[in-house]
């Protein structure tokens, strides 16, 4: 193994991904910029103008011809990487269905931001959650050091052959993209070590040519979907993997699908994605002081839908709650309702609450944290009120 | 090559043709007269369908992929060219 | 260039496009000059929806299909791609309809051409959302019926000179071209391969089961468009404008409008004012 020299700077989780794509030696980077994504590509165009980063930024001019753009650049067979928000995300709706069925191993950092209207610049994660039915791998993170980790990561699952289906590392709104806070950066070599050189099945290679992303009707496009499917379902396998070898390496592990905290015996667990575990996690610290049986559930893989760990984590608990910085507006949070039908013919179901909380840059204190595990410690076994705003 | 089914998502090999489009026409053109190798044919068939016969300095004609469009009847200069409904099998 | 220069293998066959399509030979022809070291991005439209469903494949080189607002962004992509891996000697074409350049793909051009990378971006011009129906689109000409546009409510908007538009961004090199004039459209298609950016190109492709005329009147419609001057023959290169071809004597537009049921309406008042329109022009 490779002498590690990683370096410790007090940086923003937004400049921590700027790093991570200059360790993955990115050959062109195509994005275009939106609050709060803007600090990762322009410290990326620094990174290069200072000769730091061998890439070519290319100055598209929206994010549907970012995403077009870093497909062509995986046509060609180099690595590419991209990165938006919001508004952003949804121009680029239709290539991100493109890029998951025609099976393109992008990596895209999504800064978790609210979707107009209301138009609003701040956090949630609506943006990300509309997007689930496309096909991607969504992963959320909590912190600067984990938004690092999971890009290199990223790219080692996307272009794993047995998986070739676009990534979506998603960060939190200001609360994690602009907040600094110490992160290790790894050396180039040992990433090099983990991270090997992008290895295409298929290119538009003139030597061996093929009509690649074609159209299909009837039983082959049927085929092809069910190819996909069991990719992404799959593709839980080699996250797990990808995060073992990481530890292994980098000494870093974020629990894999799931990551529970004091479950152990918990009569009630919260489950929320992203940067507000954090402070979840302190609630229940001192919940759990105060004698009360409750845990806390970090869901970072939230496509390919861990179904098989919430099953285990949430079997014989009473109630859970579900934080949801989104909705599926007409029906409830997306967490609440994946996770109802991913437990779906358990015996002595938990009750879930849904809350839809922290929208467009609402804060969710302590205090909010407290309320919602409250709640679910009183709450009738296998009862799933309605959904409950708790933004005040 | 790697085999087609090897490949995740929609692709396939360049070149592939599983139909030929000759069926679309019963007429298929015929040199009648006397052609003087100008080539105009051969450069505006859409389908290159016309083959130049260097040899004997003359066209020909490929009734598996000629959509029977008439193109290269209207433009022969010495029209030397007629469409000629071709009899058999359809 | 002389025809008997011209390649003789067949890179583009037994595509499902109709017989007399000026598109499917501007295809033809396009490869012939780019060789085996070219790849195609074709958005929707009819050259790709004639070309794309598994497991047919007409392209004897490498091809992919993008989605219809998309073709530059995605040349622009591979290209840079290429750039990276060494490889700036393979041919990167855009073949995009009208449709999909002068509106709905006419931003991604625009930014495209800004980014500067080396590829070659067609235009080819059937006048109209053919695909999908004989639609109307930006270059719809003035006087046009579609299914949008039917009469009496033809098209009443001139068409986007796309030309000056991307001549505006400084580009490098663009053309206009006609599927009839093939020598002077295989030239152009190969100076534009020799430049280190991008490059523009369109060609008028007349389209027999949209403008309504019977398939073997392709080449000549295309020939009566040039020699009424209603469509000009042209480059743009180190920021001049130049006419490759000029017609000896301009045949009257009237044969060309009645030659197709898609001007047939035309009272001889609105005949008589185009043609006025095209004497002004070109003077």
């Amino acid at each position: 193994m490779a002498t590690q020299m990683p370096t410790r700077k007090f940086i923003t989780a937004n400049e921590a991904v700027a790093q991570a794509a200059r360790l993955a030696r990115v050959d062109v980077v195509a994005a275009y910029p939106i609050t709060p994504q803007t600090s990762i590509v322009e410290k990326i165009a620094k990174y290069i103008a200072d000769g730091e980063m061998d890439a070519d930024y290319l100055k598209v001019e929206s994010e549907h011809s970012a995403l077009t753009a870093c497909m062509g650049v995986r046509m060609a067979g180099a690595r590419a990487f991209t990165s938006t928000s919001s508004q952003g995300l949804e121009y680029m709706h239709e290539m991100l269905a493109y890029a998951a069925g025609g099976r393109y191993p992008l990596v895209l950092v999504n800064v978790c931001r609210s979707v107009a209207l209301p138009w609003s610049i701040w956090g949630d994660q609506q943006d990300a959650i509309q997007q689930r039915d496309t096909g991607w791998i969504q992963i959320f993170t909590e912190t600067g050091q984990e938004a690092l980790d999971m890009v290199l990561q990223a790219y080692r699952i996307a272009e794993d052959h047995r998986v070739l289906l676009p990534v979506m590392v998603c960060l939190d709104s200001f609360i994690q993209s602009h907040t600094e806070e110490l992160v290790e950066i790894p050396d180039q070599a040992a990433v090099d070590a983990f991270l090997p050189r992008y290895d295409p099945v298929v290119t538009l290679d003139v030597d061996n040519p093929y009509s690649i992303s074609v159209g299909a009707f009837g039983k082959n496009y049927a085929r092809w979907r069910e190819e996909q499917q069991a990719a992404a379902e799959k593709s839980g396998e080699i996250i797990l993997e990808v995060g073992d070898e990481f530890a292994r390496i980098f000494g870093r592990h974020y629990g894999g699908l799931i990551e529970e905290y004091h479950c152990d015996g918990a009569e009630a667990i919260l489950l929320a994605m992203g940067a507000f575990n954090g402070t979840a996690r302190d609630m229940v610290d001192e919940m759990r002081e105060e004698g009360k049986a409750v845990g806390l559930v970090k869901v970072r893989a939230f496509r390919p839908f861990p179904i098989e760990p919430l099953r285990k984590v949430l079997s014989g608990v009473k109630a859970a709650a579900v934080l949801d910085r989104d909705c599926s507006w007409g029906y409830e949070g997306a967490l609440a309702t994946d996770l109802k039908a991913a437990l779906y013919g358990l015996p002595d179901p938990p009750a879930i609450l849904n809350f839809i909380g922290g929208l467009a840059g609402a804060d969710v204190p302590p205090e909010r944290m407290r309320y919602m595990l409250e709640k679910a410690l009183t709450a009738e076994r296998g009862a799933t009120p309605h959904l409950e705003f708790i933004d005040r | 090559m790697k085999p087609e089914k090897q490949i995740p998502g929609p692709v396939s090999r360049a070149g592939t043709i599983p139909t030929r489009m000759g069926t679309w026409s019963t007429a298929k053109p015929v040199l009648k007269g006397k052609c003087t190798f100008c080539l105009f044919c051969w450069v505006f068939c859409p389908e290159g369908a016309i083959s130049q016969d260097e040899a004997n300095r003359k066209v020909t004609f490929n009734f598996e992929d000629c959509k029977g469009c008439g193109i290269c009847v209207r433009e022969c200069p010495t029209k030397a060219i007629e469409m000629v409904e071709q009899e058999g099998e359809r | 260039m002389k025809l008997k220069d011209i390649e003789k293998e067949e890179f583009y066959r037994a595509s499902y496009g109709c017989a007399g399509c000026a598109a499917v030979l501007a295809v033809r022809l396009t490869i012939k000059v780019l060789g085996k070291n070219s790849v195609y991005v074709v958005p929707a439209n009819c050259i790709s929806t004639v070309s794309c469903y598994y497991p047919q494949a007409p392209f004897f080189v490498p091809f992919t299909v993008m989605a219809f607002a998309a073709t530059a962004s995605a040349c622009s992509g591979i290209s840079a791609g290429f750039k990276r891996r060494g490889r700036e000697d393979i041919h990167v074409v855009g073949f995009s309809g009208d449709g999909g350049t002068a509106d709905i793909g006419i931003q991604a051009l625009s930014g495209a051409i800004d980014c500067g990378n080396k590829f070659i971006y067609i235009c080819y011009d059937n006048e109209a959302y053919m695909n999908t129906g004989i639609q109307r689109s930006g270059l719809t000409p003035y006087g046009a019926t579609t299914s949008t546009t039917p009469a009496p409510c033809f098209e009443n908007r001139p068409k986007k000179d796309m030309l000056r538009i991307v001549a505006a961004h400084d580009i490098p090199y663009a053309a206009t071209a006609c599927s009839s004039y093939p020598l002077d459209y295989m030239e152009k298609v190969k100076k534009a391969s020799q430049v280190n950016g991008p490059t523009y190109i369109h060609i008028l492709t007349p389209c027999p089961t949209g403008w309504g005329f019977p398939p073997d009147e392709t080449i000549e419609i295309g020939r009566m468009a040039v020699e009424s001057g209603l469509w000009k023959l042209t480059e743009f290169e180190n920021g001049e404008f130049r006419t490759t071809y000029t017609p000896k004597r301009r045949r009257p537009v009237s044969e060309y409008l009645a030659a197709q049921t898609r001007f047939r309406h035309l009272s001889p008042e609105q005949v008589a004012a185009i043609q006025k329109e095209i004497d002004a022009a070109r003077g």
